[in-house]
């Protein structure tokens, strides 16, 4: 490519800024989440760290112009240590007025809004419900307007490739991001390479994208500026040494899976039935197959988890996903996994219920589901990545147990984490250690119920193996014969035997350590899952500020770390922020006597850090 | 399937598991289970690389007898297992063994689906038009107006045949045998293994506890005058004597019985058994007394690539191991620090 515009304005003094936070708003149908995701990765060229925050609604198209079909993508990029997708926007980009009158109270004060008055229009207006034009009345005295006519000036740019108006009208969101990335020296050639990919059936399309975004960016070094759109610079993030890539929840777990797998020397059964915000995992994975990945569509989230189940029964590892109503409808085959103790891995990214809820809003609501949401004494591991990049490593983890202890494990992500990109220090997976599945192949005194003295795990056996032919099942299986047993003796036995080998799990897992602080304070500060970056930063800042608070985060859910009760007693006071009514919370208070309290959010949306750090405060005053 | 093998000297024996069978005396599975051992021991595939599914139900405790690779699962669910267990490991027989509740009713929905797929696996749909582990429930095969502890006054729904069901969802192999019927069963069951795909095979089964005698017309001693045995490329004939066939009624797009004693009636207007023949086959399974006899035998065989097949096709058996995943988690954009 040649042609692209300089990206920095050379005659313009550009504000230095340790971090920013990005707001970009519009139609379910303007491009957003594919504008925040270009954006982030020319961000992520550019050296900052970063997290982002797709944000989007139930509805794929919902009528134009409304509210509730605002879609917004943020993004928290900087200098230092980048934790969270931020708590406010200094930006905020509206590409109509809903998208205006849905971010606005975000927004902080003195914050800049950059908006497309050519959607301004009064039928505009009203749908949004304003009675008056919000850039036109004093309504927003306290924030930096800047009113650009995009959906005019993209028009003009895109005339002379020859599309029509419509498919003109769409280049709109790359005629922004064009602007914003002027605004803040990102290079937009990768984007312009990324179109000439994307579009390269249909050319005169890619050529109009990339005109709208070359025009969006000279539109700021050209005299049409505005004297008020503020230019920034903010300088690379102090990285560790490495190569990095920017990274989803959903690609790191498709990863850390097929890692996994192949570091068991197994063969990666995926099934899974269409579910937001699960199905991206089903659609990363459908194309690893020549990773020794084969995946599955199945008919219903039952038969999904059937199937993964059938697939280890087979000798392959099984995986299933879904989000909370489809784990529902899963639990009566997990807990036939659990019976007949076979590995099996059910991925949960969690969503605000209960029922169908907000399906495209996060929530940490199924921890009891996952705990303890089967018939019977049914326990079996829950494992939760803290980040998106974390999904890799819990992936791999999670193969491990589930083949070594012979177990279904249940890993809890959450739409937040599945969605967020963030940049990850690529590991070298040629150095991770293998951990091969072992099958029993030896007839000699073979008892499907035999169980290894060090994990209690039941011996694999794969169908096809000669001399050990035999018969597994829900009905209760006699102590190492696995013949169908009623004796009330023998079922104390077995259920006793599946609870201990799920709770010695604990002694083989690495201790839990605090994250950030000391062993003994006045307050622990303990979370998991995607609520990482938020309760980390507010610690952090508690911490400067002179308090002697610990922040403490839970990967291993259930068995719970085995030091964990030690680490808690080193603590005045304990808080559990959880993005639910308290789930966690009861488990410690269950498990420890401990006198925990929580601090709740069910909002469909992360912990801001300043809620957490709020919350702290208010723990120490009482 | 089509897992053959050269070890020609397999028994019946070889297929019995130590396990004491648990159904009633006198239950029809007691049949079932000896034709399905024949059968096996016929196929000739050694036991470990045979597996039987099931669900739920008084069929569903099958595996535990079979010595061979068994996996008795959840209520309805079997084809579901049955087709991760063949995409895992493809190299096995697996059958699928369950009741009409358990397959109709609760998992019709992956009964449909297994089908439709066409999945290398063969279903054995016990048909006793009852639930019998439960105690006597109509089920959704039973007749309309069957007394029942949950329809004291007759169940009101219209039930659906299994065969015919199996041919509606699209099911490439559908054959009906009945549990005494020695002869035509492990005939049967040997087909349903020969057929690449997903194979059908209904099985009257009679329960005497609790629905007994419900086939007495098609089933027991006496009954050769209603029971039809379909052959590939042979006229449809039947009866003691032989004196009576099948022809179509062009009016009525219809089956009807004639005797070919009747003047004008010659063995040129019987139809011809045509496997391939999906309306015929349609025809055939939902005819029965009075209207007509029972059909048994392959009722349809038109076979096409399984689901399974075409997956390991495009699978390519995992080309790439753990060296390339340092390449896969670097593909795209990635930058040094």
């Amino acid at each position: 490519m040649s042609g692209h515009p300089s990206p920095i304005a050379p005659n313009k003094d550009r504000e230095n800024l340790e971090s920013v936070v990005v707001r970009f708003a519009g139609d379910s149908g303007d491009g957003i989440q594919l504008t925040g995701g270009r954006f982030t990765d020319e961000t992520a060229l550019a050296g900052n760290d970063l997290v982002t925050f797709p944000d989007f609604p139930a509805e794929i198209r919902a009528p134009i112009g409304t509210t509730y079909g605002v879609s917004a993508f943020q993004i928290q990029f900087g200098s230092d240590s980048i934790q969270t997708a931020g708590d406010a926007p200094d930006v905020l980009v509206c590409m109509n007025p809903a998208a205006l009158k849905v971010n606005i109270a975000d927004l902080k004060i003195g914050g800049v809004i950059i908006s497309d008055v050519g959607t301004f229009t009064d039928k505009n207006i009203e749908k949004a419900g304003y009675k008056n034009n919000p850039l036109e009345d004093a309504s927003l005295k306290d924030y930096r307007t800047i009113n650009i006519d995009i959906s005019k000036l993209t028009l003009e740019s895109v005339k002379e490739t020859g599309v029509n108006k419509r498919d003109g009208q769409r280049c709109k969101n790359m005629w922004t991001l064009g602007l914003v990335s002027w605004m803040y020296e990102r290079d937009i050639i990768r984007t312009v390479n990324w179109l000439e990919v994307k579009f390269n059936k249909q050319s005169d399309i890619a050529a109009a994208n990339i005109a709208a975004l070359k025009a969006g960016h000279a539109f700021g070094e050209t005299a049409e500026l505005p004297s008020s759109l503020p230019v920034f610079a903010v300088s690379p993030a102090k990285f560790p040494k490495g190569e990095y890539r920017t990274v989803t929840g959903t690609s790191a777990l498709a990863w850390g899976l097929t890692a996994g797998c192949n570091l068991a020397e197994l063969k990666l059964f995926f099934a899974s039935y269409p579910i937001t915000p699960a199905s991206p995992l089903l659609h990363t994975l459908a194309s690893l197959k020549e990773y020794n990945v084969t995946t599955f569509q199945a008919e219903d989230e039952i038969a999904a988890a059937c199937a993964a189940i059938g697939a280890s029964y087979g000798g392959a590892l099984g995986v299933t996903s879904s989000s909370g109503p489809g784990i529902a409808l899963k639990t009566e085959a997990i807990g036939l996994a659990i019976a007949a103790e076979l590995p099996l891995l059910v991925v949960n990214a969690q969503r605000a219920g209960p029922s169908t809820g907000m399906p495209t809003k996060t929530e940490q609501s199924d921890l009891y589901l996952a705990v303890y949401g089967r018939n019977a004494d049914s326990p079996m591991v829950v494992l939760a990545p803290r980040s998106s990049s974390d999904c890799f490593d819990v992936g791999m983890q999670a193969v491990q147990i589930a083949t070594k202890f012979m177990t279904p494990v249940m890993i809890l992500t959450d739409t937040f984490l599945v969605n967020a990109a963030e940049p990850w220090l690529l590991p070298d997976v040629d150095k991770i250690e293998a951990f091969p599945a072992q099958f029993r192949t030896d007839p000699n005194n073979f008892m499907p119920f035999a169980r290894d003295e060090e994990t209690g795990a039941r011996p694999w056996v794969r169908p096809g193996t000669p001399g050990l032919t035999h018969r597994l099942g829900g009905l209760e299986r006699g102590a190492n014969t696995g013949n169908v047993s009623n004796d009330p003796d023998n079922h104390q036995k077995m259920t006793l035997a599946r609870r201990n080998k799920i709770l010695g799990i604990a002694d083989k897992i690495p201790l839990q350590e605090i994250d950030l602080g000391d062993s003994e304070g006045d307050l622990a500060v303990v979370g998991w899952g995607s609520t990482y970056g938020s309760i980390n930063q507010a610690v952090l800042s508690i911490r400067e500020q002179g308090y002697k608070v610990s922040h403490i985060h839970v990967r291993n859910i259930w068995p719970l770390p085995s030091n964990l009760k030690d680490l808690l007693s080193g603590f005045k006071k304990i808080l559990v922020p959880e993005l639910n009514t308290g789930q966690l919370l009861t488990i410690i208070r269950a498990e420890y006597l401990a006198n925990a309290r929580g601090l709740n959010k069910v909002a469909g949306k992360p912990f801001r850090i300043s809620e957490v750090e709020h919350a702290i405060k208010q723990c120490l005053d009482k | 399937m089509n897992n053959q093998t050269s070890k020609a000297e397999l028994t019946i024996q070889d297929f019995t598991s130590d396990q004491e069978i648990r159904w009633c005396p006198g239950c029809g599975d007691y049949a079932i289970v000896k034709g399905v051992r024949k059968a096996l021991a016929e196929i000739g595939t050694p036991p470990e690389k045979v597996v039987f599914v099931s669900g739920i139900g008084c069929a569903a405790r099958f595996p535990y007898y079979m010595e061979t690779y068994g996996f008795h699962t959840i209520h309805g669910r079997a084809p579901s297992f049955a087709t991760g267990i063949k995409l895992a490991n493809p190299d096995l027989d697996v059958w699928v063994v369950g009741g009409d509740g358990d397959m109709l009713s609760i998992g019709g929905n992956h009964t449909f689906h297994v089908m439709r797929r066409n999945v290398d696996v063969n279903i054995l749909l016990f048909n006793n038009e009852i639930y019998g582990l439960t105690k006597g429930q109509y089920s959704p095969t039973s007749k309309i107006g069957t007394r029942s502890p949950s329809t004291p006054d007759g169940s009101l729904d219209y039930p659906v045949d299994p065969a015919l069901f199996a041919l509606g969802v699209g099911g490439k192999f559908v054959a009906r045998a009945y549990d005494i019927g020695q002869k035509i069963l492990p005939e049967v069951l040997k087909r349903a293994h020969s057929n690449n795909g997903a194979s059908f095979v209904e099985i009257l089964q009679n329960c005497h506890v609790y629905n007994d005698g419900v086939f007495e017309q098609v089933r027991d001693k006496g009954s050769i005058e209603n029971q039809l045995f379909c052959e590939q490329g042979k006229p449809l004939i039947f009866g003691k004597d032989r004196d009576k066939g099948i022809r179509l009624n062009r009016e009525k797009l219809s089956l009807e019985v004639v005797s070919l004693q009747d003047p004008g009636v010659t063995e040129a207007d019987i139809l011809i058994h045509e496997e391939t023949n999906n309306i015929l086959a349609k025809l055939l399974a939902e005819m029965r007394p009075p209207n007509g006899p029972m059909a048994f035998g392959v009722l349809y065989a038109d076979p096409v690539q399984s689901y399974d097949s075409a997956v390991q096709e495009k699978v390519g058996h995992g080309t790439k191991g753990i060296c390339d995943l340092n390449s896969l988690i670097r593909k795209g954009h990635t930058w040094s620090v």
